[in-house]
């Protein structure tokens, strides 16, 4: 039986204020990365959205499943994934999990037992089971909509209650989630990606989009071209890179020059003197 | 020789007085003024806002090429921000030369160049209530059309009289 990845990226990701799929590492989201990882150990990936986010550009670069089935949450998701394929098992990650490794993810396959409804880690953090980084079984899919439509809306609670096969995790950090801007900071740190602060302004159509005139930033972008993706993504902004320009202390720069702690970053727009 | 802003309206006359040369036999000068339409738009009112740290290096290049590029004695351009009414002055570029063609084709590069170069940004306000800023929000509408190029030229071309 094929075991195909899912990735959970259809959270609201209301404590870090900012879309969680496309917070980046050095210059990859963390969708692409999740993807990324899910499709070095997986024929095919999906990317797990919600109906309203499939015009959303980060999450529309990969083959999208949208939940068929009514509700939120990841379980919804995984019974999307089991619906759409029923005879395939679903190795199912969450997107904000920027430390999961190849390791973990081989080790989880080799011990994964058919015969269960899923096979998943324990949580270093307090021992219950993991249930956003796990295989989930075609049989589950009955079971998940038993205990759905018996009120359940934890998968946590579901895995603790049902035959599932659990793993002590190879690496005490390797599912640590980032929910929050200090999680993505220790999780930059943990990578070892620097960050750096810089100071941005805004003008015209940039500073209305922005809703301010400038600001001082942590970033882990390193090129102008990498922080117009990150605050484009944190702001809306409607105009295209291509579109723009870019000053760097005050002067015109390329979109691949490297950028330096200290650095006054300005976004042009197309002009109109005269 | 400088490019410069004007938070209120401009002085034409003092720009006219920068420009005088002993050895010049004429002088031109072009304004843009605020005109009340815009691409098929009834428009009330203008606002203008620049990037001046670099807006003033730009500029100053602008005029450091005229004066390469043609023999003319002086150049001068000044640009208003801020919010302008109707008929007002919004930019300002004179050139004085020995004779009067080099003053009007440095004049012409001066302000051609100030429009494509210059981080200044045009806020126009409507008759009907609307807004929006002159060559972006035409691209926000319609992103990555192969023609982007062509159609700011169109906008330029338009936006002052000339």
């Amino acid at each position: 039986m094929p075991v195909y990845g899912l990735v959970l990226a259809g959270g609201s990701s209301s404590r870090m204020q900012r879309d969680k799929a496309s917070l980046p590492y050095r210059g990859k989201t963390q969708l692409d990365r999740a993807f990324g990882l899910a499709a070095r150990h997986c024929a095919e990936v999906f990317v797990s959205v919600r109906a309203t986010q499939v015009a959303d550009p980060a999450r529309a670069a990969h083959p999208m499943l949208v939940d068929s089935i009514p509700g939120e949450g990841p379980i919804i998701g995984i019974r999307s994934a089991l619906a759409a394929f029923p005879r395939v098992a679903w190795l199912v990650i969450a997107c904000d999990l920027p430390l999961l490794s190849d390791s973990t993810l081989d080790f989880l396959l080799l011990e994964r037992d058919p015969h269960s409804l899923a096979t998943a880690f324990f949580s270093a953090h307090d021992n219950l089971p993991e249930p956003l980084c796990a295989v989930w079984e075609p049989a589950a899919a009955a079971a998940l909509a038993e205990y759905q439509s018996a009120g359940g809306q934890c998968p946590r609670k579901f895995l603790m209650r049902n035959r599932a096969k659990l793993l002590e995790p190879l690496d005490a950090r390797a599912l640590d989630n980032v929910n929050t801007p200090e999680e993505y900071a220790a999780a930059l740190a943990a990578l070892e990606i620097s960050t750096m602060k810089l100071r941005v302004q805004y003008f015209a159509l940039m500073r209305e989009q922005a809703g301010r005139s400038e600001e001082t930033l942590e970033t882990a972008a390193t090129t102008p071209a990498e922080l117009y993706g990150e605050l484009a993504t944190r702001y809306g902004f409607t105009l295209a890179r291509e579109q723009l320009k870019v000053a760097v202390n005050s002067e015109f720069s390329e979109w691949s020059r490297p950028l330096a702690a200290g650095d006054d970053v300005v976004f042009i727009p197309p002009v109109a003197g005269g | 020789m400088a490019f410069r802003f004007a938070q209120s309206a401009i002085d034409a006359v003092q720009g006219r007085l920068e420009l005088r040369d002993a050895g010049a036999g004429g002088f031109v000068s072009f304004e843009g003024w605020v005109r009340d339409h815009n691409e098929g738009k009834e428009v009330t009112a203008l606002e203008y806002e620049a990037f001046q740290e670099l807006a003033l290096k730009e500029g100053g290049r602008i005029l450091a090429e005229a004066l390469e590029r043609f023999p003319i004695k002086r150049a001068l351009c000044i640009h208003r921000v801020g919010a302008l009414q109707l008929t007002d002055l919004a930019v300002w570029v004179g050139v004085s030369a020995v004779h009067r063609g080099e003053a009007f084709d440095a004049c012409r590069y001066i302000i051609d160049e100030v429009k494509h170069r210059v981080p200044i940004w045009k806020k126009e306000h409507y008759r009907n209530g609307d807004s929006g800023w002159v060559n972006c929000e035409q691209c926000a509408a319609a992103p990555l059309h192969s023609h982007h190029a062509d159609q700011h030229h169109a906008a330029l071309d338009v936006d002052i009289g000339k």
